[in-house]
């Protein structure tokens, strides 16, 4: 099962980068640098479930109390880590060239700015709460808290115009059939990237942890 | 509603003797305001929406200065554990705080205010200072955005003091989350202090109100699992 699933993601992220870099269509406006949308929308597709993934194991963990809803909550944020940065790199190359700017306080970055600090913060509250058990516990609220906080945040900053490209909904433009396809590969691909490394970060996290049960290093 | 009172009473009659928090809060503030003067150099060519950042700013950061003391009194001679082994539902515990807090921190703003607009707007022309048009609204808002951040800080004191990093970890957990009050608040206040009209800010308002339902509610419910096992 994990070997099928590691190479289906390394296949479906090979296609994914194949179809961005040759398949897509180029960009009438913005040119090249529109190719790196792809991986933008793919990053924070997965961060986006990354963090609903906490979220809901962290209410299993308040109700159920089992460590293994810990453990995945506490895995899934730190890849949801990685794919937010990843997200606001992609996105700072992308703007300097098309806005102009590598960074401006717009409510989705504002939002996504917010968004990485609060699981900054999440993961601090981990490495110093104390006790396993009170660790699990208020890291859990924490990320309750925070996921409820996140739309309050976005509404809150729309009082002011933004400029992030609005593409699905009311108001978004068209897009090319080829595009749409590059995207959902990414999407996809990205998605299994995730799986993938929430799988390997809890097996590793539960070899620590049997390891420190056995009283040797970790933990 | 009858155990909410008893339990605000309790803490502000513990704060009304003592006077621990109440004059730091106001001479905190009152060093925040000198250093923003200083720092701005506010002269007659006012920024109403600078202002209302000074004045928000000064609140939360004397706020949570006074919200890490609420629970850490209950900390000395282990007075939590007593409290919680009274009959009487955490979540009301939670709101008993949560109004004896807001009252307090309510009471010290009110003593800054006036103050606030010696130093800053003593001098600025056209603002409208009716009462109905201004000052009323104007308060209104410190009500609604105070009891905003009090509702986190106050779930979060609670937190915070049990960790290892005790009072250094109350902020990092509280400014991100208040952000949308910090929003909301200088928004209006600075919309109010230019006299517009009232739909101009409804909208900030709305937000504001939302977010203060949301997370009493949400912190009240909680508020059962954070403590759980009183002895940590």
């Amino acid at each position: 099962m994990r070997k099928i699933l590691f190479f289906l993601t390394f296949a479906l992220m090979v296609l994914a980068t194949w179809m961005t870099l040759f398949y897509a269509p180029t960009e009438v406006v913005m040119g090249h640098v529109q190719r790196i949308f792809y991986f933008h929308m793919g990053t924070v597709w997965a961060a986006t479930v990354a963090f609903t993934v906490v979220f809901v194991a962290s209410i299993y963990y308040l109700v159920k109390e089992t460590a293994k809803w810990d453990t995945l909550a506490y895995c899934s944020a730190e890849i949801g880590m990685l794919l937010l940065t990843l997200t606001i790199i992609t996105g700072s190359i992308w703007a300097k060239p098309v806005w102009g700017t590598w960074w401006t306080w717009d409510p989705q970055l504002t939002t996504t700015f917010i968004l990485w600090v609060l699981y900054a913060v999440y993961l601090v509250l981990r490495s110093g709460a104390g006790g396993r058990g009170k660790k699990a516990r208020y890291s859990a609220i924490f990320a309750i808290i925070a996921y409820v906080d996140l739309p309050v945040v976005y509404v809150s900053a729309r009082v002011k115009r933004g400029i992030s490209p609005v593409v699905f909904g009311p108001g978004g433009g068209g897009i090319d059939p080829a595009m749409m396809h590059t995207l959902l590969v990414t999407l996809l691909g990205f998605t299994l990237l995730f799986v993938l490394l929430l799988g390997e970060r809890r097996r590793i996290m539960n070899m620590e942890n049997a390891l420190y049960a056995r009283g040797g290093r970790g933990g | 509603m009858k155990k909410i009172l008893l339990i605000f009473r309790k803490d502000f009659l513990v704060e009304w003797r003592s006077k621990q928090i109440f004059p730091t809060m106001f001479v905190f503030s009152l060093l925040l305001l000198l250093i923003f003067n200083v720092a701005f150099e506010f002269r007659s060519d006012i920024n109403f929406r600078t202002v209302s950042a000074v004045v928000w700013i000064t609140f939360i950061f004397s706020g949570l200065l006074a919200l890490g003391r609420s629970f850490s009194l209950e900390k000395e001679n282990n007075a939590f554990a007593f409290l919680l082994l009274t009959p009487v539902s955490r979540s009301y515990i939670y709101l008993g705080k949560l109004l004896s807090n807001v009252v307090m921190v309510l009471l010290s703003e009110l003593f800054i205010l006036p103050l606030f607009l010696l130093f800053f707007l003593f001098d600025a022309k056209g603002i409208p200072l009716s009462l109905t048009g201004a000052i009323l609204p104007f308060l209104g808002v410190v009500v609604l955005g105070t009891i905003g951040f009090v509702s986190l800080g106050t779930f979060f004191s609670s937190m915070a003091l049990n960790t290892k990093l005790r009072d250094m970890m109350l902020p990092l957990l509280v400014f991100p989350l208040i952000i949308p009050v910090v929003i909301t608040s200088v928004g209006i206040c600075s919309s109010i202090l230019e006299g517009r009209p009232f739909g101009y800010y409804a909208f900030s308002l709305q937000v504001l109100v939302s977010f203060d339902i949301i997370f009493i509610l949400l912190c009240s419910i909680l508020f059962e699992y954070l403590i759980e096992d009183s002895g940590d």
